[in-house]
């Protein structure tokens, strides 16, 4: 099944970054009631740039798998690279089209990662992620 | 695993009537498995409404040709079949609205409105749909009412008895309860609890939108004041829905919406309603809806509901018994398959995102439901879950396609390295 390739699945069963930070400088929760996926991410965050990321909650594998790559695929990076961030990065990372019934699975990770850096920069969200 | 292929009476060849499942779905057989959220249109069903279009298609009420007579005469009947259906008294009790949601919606802002004042109290239970839940909420946030909610049993598979009797002695304006749950399948005894609250003095509205499709249903038998349901959970197009009200009660109801066809007469000043039920029907109507609603009843009749319900009733008690011998899995709803329970089975697999679960029945050409199934109150709250899985029957399926769904579960647990 192409779908769920193996490194879906490995990330969701071994999710990286997984946990929280308890000195963190911004931290978000984004909830999604249609499946109850829900996921916490906290930031330590040095010079602008993302010195540590963590991810804590539930959901399906793919919002889990997303969450784990998306958070390695950051440390490290910039706040305004962040911004910049889309639903096409975020695609291009976990490989595969998640379709329209999965997007909100799949997208829940950057909009809370999303949401964790306006909270530290108090600016209004871009609109890739509005829409998102 | 050993299939059963036939149903002793030879209702599986009516699956051909089905045109949707010549369909084939990554490739493989479409099986369809969520006839709970809608059901699959016969070719009867598609041709009647066809029909209209081609031959016959015209406003109602008004034309003097031949085929605006028609399609007017149609339309009646239509309402006068879905009268005799359900045992109305006469089509004036049958109001044509969208769906079960607008039916809900126009009891409760018509005759909710009127009746239901501050620090009254609205009836509902544990295991409503959000359809037959927020629009009560709406109605209590604008009287200043309270909405109560009758309970679970300890086994979260009916109905408590006792907080139906605990809740009854608030004297509740309204009690809007659920035929059949569209999450546990079952089925609530509407006509003793219709019984009961009438002597609370209460207004009694049935959810029928699960129900119309699994059981014959008898609203003068069940006695309650108003029942809601559907055209396209059973078999017929979506866009169409009925509200059945007893007479009395929609007599002195007064109309939602103004407009055509529910004036008698209009001056530069004045207005006079017109007649049941065309006072309810502002505008012109889903005409090819009730045409394609009046093919799907036929449809039904021909046939019938008691083996329609035999045969869902013998797919699920196949399914519960697979399902019970897999491990880590939690089945909700009545595990008795006897008249109190309809063919919807939602079940949860140990570590398994329904999600995942949904996605892997997909790439098998598998229909099925995951998510909260519009009923967060009953799956969060009172079964603390977030999401379930959910395999719902019609008379279209049959074994092998249940045989098909264990085999995915499997497949799922397999990949996601569940035991
Ligand atoms: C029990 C129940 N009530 C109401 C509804 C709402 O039906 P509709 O969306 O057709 O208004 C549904 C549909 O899922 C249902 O299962």
């Amino acid at each position: 099944m192409d779908f769920y390739a193996e490194e879906l699945i490995s990330h969701y069963e071994h999710p990286h970054n997984k946990g929280v930070i308890s000195n963190s400088d911004s931290k978000f929760h984004e909830y999604n009631p249609t499946c109850g996926d829900d996921i916490t991410i906290y930031l330590k965050i040095k010079n602008d740039i993302i010195e540590d990321v963590k991810f804590d909650g539930n959901g399906c594998s793919i919002s889990i798998a997303s969450a784990s790559m998306l958070t390695d695929f950051v440390k490290g990076k910039k706040l305004s690279e962040i911004e910049k961030m889309d639903f096409k990065t975020l695609k291009e990372l976990i490989n595969i089209d998640p379709g329209p019934a999965r997007l909100k699975c799949a997208t829940l990770s950057l909009k809370t990662l999303k949401g964790a850096v306006f909270l530290y920069e108090h600016k209004p969200m871009d609109q890739n992620t509005k829409n998102m | 695993m050993v299939s059963k292929n036939d149903l002793s009476d030879g209702i599986e060849s009516v699956r051909s009537d089905f045109p949707i499942f010549k369909r084939r779905i990554n490739g493989k057989r479409f099986a369809y498995l969520d006839s709970a959220s809608t059901s699959q249109k016969p070719k009867q069903v598609i041709k009647a409404i066809s029909d209209y279009y081609v031959n016959y298609n015209s406003n109602i009420h008004r034309g003097i040709y031949n085929i605006a007579e028609k399609s007017t005469s149609m339309y009646i009947s239509s309402k006068e079949h879905i009268a005799k259906y359900i045992n109305a008294n006469s089509y004036n009790e049958i109001i044509y609205t969208r769906n079960t949601t607008e039916s809900i919606n126009l009891v409760a802002l018509t005759l909710g409105n009127e009746y239901v004042n501050k620090e009254d109290h609205i009836l509902i239970t544990d295991l409503e749909h959000h359809s037959n839940i927020v629009p009560w909420q709406l109605l209590a946030k604008r009287k200043s009412a309270a909405v109560d909610y009758i309970k679970l049993d300890e086994s979260k598979e009916h109905l408590d008895i006792n907080s139906i009797k605990e809740q009854l002695e608030k004297d509740p304006k309204i009690v809007a309860i659920s035929h059949a749950s569209n999450v546990l399948g079952t089925v609530n005894d509407v006509k003793e609890i219709t019984r009961e609250a009438h002597k609370h003095g209460s207004i009694v509205i049935v959810d029928g939108a699960q129900a119309v499709s699994h059981m014959s249903v008898d609203v003068r038998d069940i006695n309650c004041d108003f029942y809601a349901f559907s055209s396209h959970k059973m078999f017929g197009p979506s866009g169409i829905g009925v509200l059945y009200g007893k007479e009395e009660l929609l007599e002195n109801m007064g109309p939602l919406y103004g407009g055509g066809d529910m004036i008698h007469t209009v001056t530069h000043d004045t207005y006079s309603w017109n007649s049941l039920p065309w006072k309810f029907e502002a505008g012109t109507p889903n005409i090819e809806g009730a045409i394609g609603l009046n093919a799907a009843i036929d449809y039904i009749e021909q046939i019938g509901i008691q083996r329609i319900a035999k045969h869902n009733m013998a797919l699920t008690a196949y399914l519960l018994e697979h399902l019970s011998k897999i491990d880590d899995i939690t089945v909700y709803g009545p595990k008795n398959v006897d008249n109190r329970r309809i063919g919807v089975v939602s079940f949860d697999i140990k570590g398994l995102h329904p999600h995942d679960v949904a996605q892997v029945f997909d790439s098998e050409g598998i229909a099925i439901r995951a998510g909260h199934h519009c009923a967060m109150p009953l799956i969060t709250e009172s079964l603390n879950r977030s999401a379930l899985s959910r395999i719902s029957f019609n008379v279209y399926n049959n074994y092998v396609e249940i045989d098909r769904a264990l085999k995915a579960i499997k497949k799922a647990k397999k990949l996601f390295k569940v035991k």
